[in-house]
């Protein structure tokens, strides 16, 4: 299953990549591999925009608007104004002083 | 010395979850002080916790990998309503089977159910499970929210001391638990090695066994049938909770309001296809969509959730005909409300699946939110149009 066609923020940045392929390993979707020790992206559309590449390229090779891929958590953020956040946390939101 | 039971008796309460200390989070006593808890323990509450293991650092719990049936009667509330929110354990540090210095540190959430799945997979492995407090969302969710994270983590490691449990110098992380944790982070804070560990956990045994090899298969994250269905209950009840009362209302008032007053005859023979097609249109964004989602075609959730909800009013509207004379202001109505109502709440199941992300849903929400208040508005005015018609000023 694939989500939107040409819409991941997916990005890497080949001169930090070192092809220690963390990247990969943390991947849920296969998006990515190392070819000749460099990173590439086998298919952005699978993307999700999790984030766990970015966050673990020790490099900073990748970037990518992490985000909760949510449509309640995003209208949400148009209503309030505020950063996205799902209401699948419930009234716990508030539970945080 | 008499043996150490672990009594901590409130199970769901979250008060301790961010405010004040939460490092207290366990809490022991001698067997002789157990009765005076036990009126607040509840029968069958962490039951999970069958005795507890003397470490250089304390004692730590010791939990069964056996999942009771009332466990999985709690799983079955816990999809179902909003206990879900509340259904979480103490974070900090457990022990499964007899685990020692070398054994393995696996890291979860404090999500029962996430709990649950790891430590049912756990039979017959020993093993240290160290679970964030991630205020009850299982790992994917709370990484997405930076709550299962590198901050947590690195937190949690300390707050047990976990270099004096174990000698080696390794955690394994779930896979998913990846978008909150720079593994680079938590080596340089607190000296351990974060291994990213399978999706499932009911892979973690044979990827202990192979060596800390995880296959292309254990990475990978998929979105069976089953899956998807489990995950319906939590659209069709906000659906229901949310929406559908608001629509009924006005159903019932716009067939029950004639020139004389108001009419309940008339609000239920009038109203009562549109009150069915209403349901129908929930049923198709949130069930039949979500359950079907890999066969309905085109990408987008928004037309997905049309499609399936056209496709339902078409084939109900036969038998909607039956209460009601045709009528072509509310023919249009019709078709243009229910599909609508049936791709917005298809929208929602963005939120459940495992492979739609931010980008994309922005899309669809930049496109979708004008035709969404248009399509209200304009169903707005044809239900004012059929009255005027009604009452013969049209």
């Amino acid at each position: 299953m694939k989500y939107l066609k040409n819409v991941a923020s997916l990005e890497v940045d080949i001169d930090a990549c070192t092809g220690c392929g963390v990247c990969i390993e943390v991947c849920p979707h296969n998006v990515l591999a190392v070819e000749k020790r460099k990173v590439v992206i086998l298919d952005k559309d699978r993307c999700m925009e999790c984030g766990a590449c970015a966050g673990n390229c020790a490099f900073g090779a990748l970037r990518v608007d992490k985000g909760v891929g949510c449509a309640a958590a995003l209208i949400n953020s148009i209503i309030s104004g505020g950063e996205p956040s799902c209401d699948c946390s419930g009234s716990n939101k508030s539970a945080c002083c | 010395m008499a043996e150490l039971k672990f009594i901590k008796p409130e199970l769901n309460k979250r008060t301790s979850a961010c405010c004040g200390p939460a490092e207290s989070m366990l809490q022991y006593a001698n067997e002789s002080s157990v009765s005076a808890s036990l009126p607040v323990l509840k029968k069958n509450r962490k039951a999970y916790v069958t005795g507890s293991l003397m470490t250089d650092t304390g004692a730590v719990p010791v939990i069964s990998t056996d999942i009771t049936r009332s466990d999985y009667w709690e799983h079955v509330k816990c999809r179902a309503s909003a206990f879900r929110n509340t259904y979480t354990i103490d974070p900090g540090l457990y022990a499964v089977g007899s685990p020692d210095k070398n054994s393995d540190v696996l890291v979860s959430a404090n999500y029962k159910l996430s709990f649950d799945a790891l430590r049912k997979a756990l039979k017959g492995i020993s093993a240290w499970i160290l679970a964030l407090d991630t205020k009850g969302i299982n790992v994917w969710c709370a990484a997405g929210k930076g709550t299962f994270g590198t901050d947590e983590l690195i937190r949690r490691i300390s707050i047990t001391k976990l270099d004096k449990v174990v000698s080696h110098r390794k955690i394994i992380v779930p896979q998913l638990g990846a978008p909150g944790i720079s593994a680079h982070k938590v080596l340089k804070a607190s000296g351990f090695r974060v291994c990213y560990g399978p999706v499932r956990a009911e892979d973690i045994g044979p990827y202990i066994a192979s060596e800390y090899m995880a296959t292309g298969e254990m990475r990978t994250v998929t979105f069976p049938f089953i899956d998807r269905l489990i995950l319906t209950p939590m659209e069709i009840n906000p659906a229901m909770k949310k929406y559908y009362p608001w629509f009924a209302l006005i159903t019932l008032a716009v067939f029950g309001l004639q020139p004389g007053g108001i009419f309940f005859r008339g609000a239920l023979f009038g109203g009562l296809p549109f009150l069915l097609l209403g349901l129908i249109s929930i049923f198709a964004g949130a069930l039949v969509t979500p359950a079907l989602l890999p066969f309905i075609p085109f990408r987008s959730f928004a037309v997905k959730g049309w499609i399936t909800g056209m496709l339902l009013v078409i084939f109900s509207a036969g038998f909607a005909e039956i209460f009601n004379q045709v009528n072509t202001i509310l023919l249009i109505f019709t078709y243009l409300f229910f599909p609508l109502a049936s791709s917005y709440i298809a929208l929602q199941f963005t939120g459940s699946t495992t492979f739609t992300g931010m980008s994309g849903v922005k899309k669809e929400l930049r496109i979708g939110i004008p035709l969404y208040i248009g399509g209200l508005i304009l169903s707005g005015l044809l239900l004012s149009a059929y009255k005027l018609q009604q009452w013969g000023v049209l």
